[in-house]
């Protein structure tokens, strides 16, 4: 862990230094809670998918460890965008930040590097977006299934809104016939 | 079968996907040699039920009661952590006296969980009448959640910007006489947890987790903590109204002085922290101020809120097994454009990994217990050995554990 802790603004700086114009859209989200109004911080960076490792790395010069929680994702029309939900500064009271960094997959390339040889904690979270997203996770420790059935279709992707979605095998229960 | 597959030194067993010592389905593969197990592999999804899927065509306020189905014991922190992201997506202020109710919900939720898990872990080394003991105890916090929500398990009582019922000076009694009966009992459970000779010998020095893998691998809750990782949500980010409150991380040093991170270490913690979670109910009573308890109480305006509100936010909530992270997205649409649940158990699976190498197959049950997963557990273990197939049931595996803690009374 380093020394020194930086503020939120200046978290935000110092990736931007980093990494120059591959984030975009930075936006720092403050909010307080309880009566003594101690305020919380999550900090919300738009990044360019290519520097997802180097991100991480960054992340662990600010603490050694930092805190992978899990990684979103969803689909708009044209890409696919997965969110990677970190905190940082964990173990005194009310001075952890939360960051989530955002990358667009185009559907036409969906890949990204595997962060699980740096945060080997984070090797479900990535299994988990191949099978639900059908993204290409480069270089995963381990390339299987973690949570849908080996049986189940092999080109249908649960979380996607579009052709390759499960929208053919659900069926309404007032639509099923008796 | 060839001479070489006869010369193999190891062999393999798979447990699961139903099992004794998990409640819910999850499957392991050990590769054990002799007794000790050299390698082991989870595979988990037995019970994937596409909740996440259901909720992207649910509304807000409907997607709150299939939240609390997510997982019976966390009824109450799934529905909460997915407000506390759409409250931040909508900008809706929670008035104070709900986010003092609310802490009071959710500690003592977890002295249920807590206590109900130390009678599972009793269970699993065969300490049945211990088991009796906790869950007699976990019945007086359970009548207290019933008479404060109205139901034992899956209690209703999120809403977004608030809670559904108030706590009324005239209901003060009753909570002090159910606070006082399980304070009366931590000391017995103290007791019997931390300073009976067999327990000691059951889990100290078992199913070690080191500070650095618990790091590394991202560990949450009691399972971190006991491993002396200072990470707990309602400190690290305080939510609702606990950063008025007056209390602190629980590692097993505060205890013993040491850390070891074995499954004693994770007694010591969910011991101690049912201590602190009666103390904090009773600062919440003390300290609670008059007002609202919800900041919309007519749900259709709410509803039209929430239809207009866009944008994404996160909810992170400590449920009594750890972090629990719901990610939503809303898009001025009825129904969210995208929702992400992540329970403490998703974090907790890869660190069974290190625990459980080199300990032997009678510890199975309970270092496997020991991080309170909640997903599953194993009916039937089928052990292959040499071409021949044994197959132990759970009767079995569970006898199995219980003679090791006679072996070690002797």
């Amino acid at each position: 862990m380093t020394s020194k802790k930086l503020t939120p603004e200046e978290i935000v700086d110092s990736f931007k230094k980093e990494f120059k114009t591959k984030i975009t859209d930075a936006r720092i989200e403050k909010f307080t809670q309880g009566s003594k109004k101690t305020e919380m911080t999550h900090i919300w960076m738009k990044t360019d998918p290519s520097i997802i490792k180097d991100i991480t790395k960054h992340l662990m010069t600010l603490q050694k460890y930092p805190h992978f929680a899990v990684s979103s994702g969803y689909d708009t029309e044209k890409t696919i965008d997965i969110v990677y939900h970190f905190s940082i500064y964990y173990g005194k009271r009310g001075e952890e930040i939360s960051l989530n960094f955002t990358v667009s997959l185009p559907k036409t390339k969906p890949e990204i590097d595997t962060i699980s040889d740096l945060i080997p904690g984070a090797l479900i979270a990535e299994q988990e977006k191949q099978e639900m997203l059908g993204i290409k996770v480069k270089n995963i420790p381990q390339d299987r299934r973690s949570f849908i059935s080996d049986d189940f279709p092999k080109d249908v992707y649960p979380w996607r809104k579009d052709e390759t979605g499960p929208k053919k095998m659900v069926r309404n229960l007032h639509e099923a016939k008796k | 079968m060839s001479a070489k597959a006869t010369t193999k030194t190891t062999y393999q067993i798979p447990i699961g996907p139903i099992h004794p010592a998990l409640k819910e389905p999850v499957k392991f593969e050990f590769e054990i040699d002799g007794e000790r197990i050299v390698d082991v592999d989870v595979t988990l999804g037995h019970v994937h039920r596409a909740i996440e899927w259901t909720g992207m065509h649910r509304n807000p306020i409907q997607i709150l009661y299939l939240a609390e189905r997510i997982c019976g014991i966390c009824s109450y922190c799934h529905p909460m952590a997915f407000s506390l992201a759409v409250e931040r997506i909508a900008g809706i202020e929670v008035p104070e006296r709900a986010n003092y109710l609310r802490v009071i919900h959710a500690e003592l939720e977890r002295i249920c969980s807590h206590v109900l898990w130390a009678g599972v872990a009793a269970h699993e080394i065969g300490f049945d009448s211990v088991l009796f003991l906790t869950w007699q105890i976990r019945e007086e916090a359970l009548d207290l959640t019933e008479y404060l929500t109205g139901n034992r398990v899956t209690k209703a009582i999120t809403m977004i910007g608030g809670v559904r019922r108030d706590i009324t000076s005239d209901m003060l009694p009753r909570i002090k006489k159910s606070l006082d009966y399980l304070k009366d009992n931590f000391a017995k459970l103290k007791k019997v947890y931390l300073e009976d000779k067999t327990f000691k010998m059951r889990s100290q020095g078992c199913g070690i987790l080191t500070k650095e893998n618990a790091l590394k691998l991202c560990a949450c809750g009691p399972t971190t903590r006991a491993s002396g990782v200072k990470k707990d949500v309602r400190l690290d980010q305080p939510y609702f109204a606990f950063d008025d409150l007056d209390f602190d991380y629980v590692t097993p040093d505060v205890l013993t002085g040491e850390v070891n991170g074995d499954v004693y270490d994770r007694i010591i913690v969910r011991l101690l922290e049912v201590r602190q979670s009666i103390d904090l109910i009773e600062q919440c009573i003390d300290k609670m101020p008059e007002g609202e308890i919800v900041s919309e109480p007519k749900l259709a305006k709410l509803l039209a809120t929430l239809k207009k509100a866009k944008g994404e936010g996160i909810g992170r909530m400590e449920a009594p097994r750890g972090e629990v992270f719901h990610y939503v997205k809303l898009n001025e649409n009825e129904y969210p454009y995208s929702w992400k649940v992540r329970a403490p158990t998703y974090s907790n699976i890869l660190p069974w990994i290190p625990m459980l190498k080199g300990e032997q197959i009678a510890d199975i049950p309970i270092v496997a217990a020991s991080t309170d997963p909640c997903m599953s557990c194993t009916n039937r273990v089928a052990i292959i050995k040499e071409g021949n197939k044994y197959e132990l049931n759970k009767e079995q595996l569970h006898r199995l554990s219980v003679e090791k803690t006679r072996r070690l009374m002797r």
